[in-house]
């Protein structure tokens, strides 16, 4: 396969930090905050390196949209091995608003400029939660999706996907040029090793304006407000199982 | 359904919504129950104002179009099966099949989509949650036509009876061909499903193993629960992943 993979990563607060939000309640903060790839396009690029190591690919390209930070986001994907990077540049309001719409609009015109075969991407970002961009990016290339991954394998020119449905597994067959998006249980990521980062350092990442694609960045989704969620009251540890059923009693439950 | 989903079928129900200032829910079933989220979401299409109809697709829709007509708040029932549909079955959540499904259609639609509502403040205003339930966002949307999904525990259930909608045939178009279902393998369970449960009986790593588990179950039976695992347990093999619970699985609800 002289295939061509491309591979969306995002850069979001790091999973392990707390996030506050702001005390205006315009948003969550970010300033000064750690900020890492998405897990699940760690797994994405993850699988599309695999697929280049067992020679069904030829090449891995990483995307990223947004401001000059983005670029330590496709120097990650180059240093786990992908081969060049784009990096779309939106920053400002843009930004902010920047949802699954117009990202997947931009992997669309990515994908045909580039002459991608397959397109792989996260299930969803650790930030806003959406689980859209694959496949609002299927639909406007009209390729098959195959979403939430947890396995995929290279058939007769076909790919077979076994998904995490809600009441366990599905196993789907879809043809060639395809969206996925992957799942937590796909692969684990590797670490980039040092030798790694230091030649991800000269692979190139080209830079792009989505004017240039002929995507609109605008939104008509407006945040109006962020906030906390209703404090939850604590729960209570028990030392034995009377100790259970009494305050179970008491609370009415049994 | 995926490769029936065309610009036809996009124009007529794009049609529907426009006209008549109308939601649209799309039905989940297994042909011959409706999928409990689903009435949640007729819930939340009520709270729009507008009429709601609701879409039923797969492939032997009768008994469940039946029963959906009875739902108290739907004005119209669009029925459309086809054999193409197969594989749309047992679903229990809405999800899985309504994020793959409702992106692809907000895609054609040239709409930004809206996913896991969890509150409706007015036709165009929506609360939903991010960072894993971190920090609770209000958008307002101002597409002309709004595609979102709910998160059917913070909607009730919509009454089974009351209602008395008219059904309508919708001639699904020819599948594309670029697709094809092969197989499901569903856990069996005669538990209740874990999204609906009003008991929850969790487990994590701690546990060990997979046979531990059965501590749980055998609570879980003496309790009327559903049990559930966290991330880790079910990255470590004990149990399958349509047990987790949390930001990338499912999200509970007990009482």
């Amino acid at each position: 396969m002289s295939a061509r993979v491309l591979v969306g990563v995002k850069r979001v607060i790091d999973y392990a930090v707390k996030i506050r939000v702001k005390p205006d309640h315009s948003g969550v903060v970010t300033d000064g905050v750690k900020h890492s790839m998405n897990p699940f396009c760690e797994i994405a690029v993850e699988e599309a390196v695999k697929l280049k190591e067992k020679k069904l690919v030829k090449e891995v390209v990483a995307v990223s949209c947004g401001p000059q930070q983005v670029q330590e986001t496709i120097r990650t994907a180059l240093a786990m091995g992908a081969d060049r990077g784009i990096h779309v540049e939106v920053s400002g309001k843009d930004y902010e608003t920047l949802g699954p719409l117009q990202v997947s609009k931009i992997m669309a015109a990515l994908a045909k400029k580039e002459e991608a075969d397959l397109i792989i991407l996260g299930k969803q970002a650790i930030d806003d939660d959406c689980n859209q961009t694959g496949q609002m990016t299927a639909a406007l290339l009209d390729w098959p999706q195959g979403t939430f991954a947890s396995e995929v394998t290279l058939e007769a020119e076909k790919l077979k996907v076994v998904r995490e449905v809600d009441g366990g597994l599905e196993t789907i067959k879809i043809n060639l040029p395809a969206v996925l998006t992957a799942d937590l249980r796909l692969n684990t990521p590797r670490y980039a090793t040092l030798p790694n980062i230091m030649k991800a350092k000269k692979k190139k990442i080209v830079n792009v304006k989505p004017a240039d694609l002929g995507v609109d960045v605008n939104s008509r989704l407006e945040v109006l407000r962020v906030d906390e969620p209703p404090q939850r009251s604590a729960g209570v540890k028990v030392e034995t199982v009377d100790d259970l059923l009494g305050k179970l009693k008491e609370a009415g439950r049994i | 359904m995926l490769k029936a989903i065309n610009k036809t079928h996009l124009r007529q129900l794009s049609g529907v919504l426009q006209r008549f200032q109308s939601t649209l829910v799309v039905a989940e079933h297994n042909n011959e129950h409706l999928t409990p989220i689903t009435l949640n979401a007729i819930t939340a299409a009520c709270k729009l104002g507008g009429d709601v109809s609701c879409l039923i697709a797969g492939t032997d829709c009768a008994q469940v179009a039946e029963q959906l007509s009875k739902v108290q708040g739907v004005k119209k029932v669009l029925v459309a099966q086809h054999e193409a549909y197969k594989g749309l079955l047992p679903v229990s959540r809405t999800s899985v099949l309504e994020l793959q499904l409702l992106g692809r259609v907000a895609a054609k639609l040239d709409v930004a989509p809206i996913s896991e509502i969890i509150e409706i403040k007015s036709p165009d205003t929506f609360v939903r949650t991010i960072y894993a339930g971190n920090a609770l966002s209000t958008v307002k949307c101002n597409e002309s036509v709004k595609v979102f999904t709910v998160r059917g525990t913070s909607f009730e259930a919509a009454p089974l009876e009351g209602g008395g909608a008219a059904q309508e045939e919708v001639s699904p178009s020819a599948p594309v061909g670029i697709s094809e279902w092969l197989e499901q393998t569903l856990t069996k369970s005669d538990r209740p499903e874990l999204t609906s449960a009003k008991v929850v009986v969790s487990g994590g790593r701690g546990l060990k193993s997979g046979e531990n588990f059965k501590l749980l179950y055998d609570l879980a039976d003496k309790l009327n629960a559903a049990v559930g695992a966290s991330r880790a347990a079910v990255d470590a093999g004990y149990v399958p992943n349509d047990m987790q619970v949390g930001q990338t699985g499912k999200i509970v609800a007990p009482v």
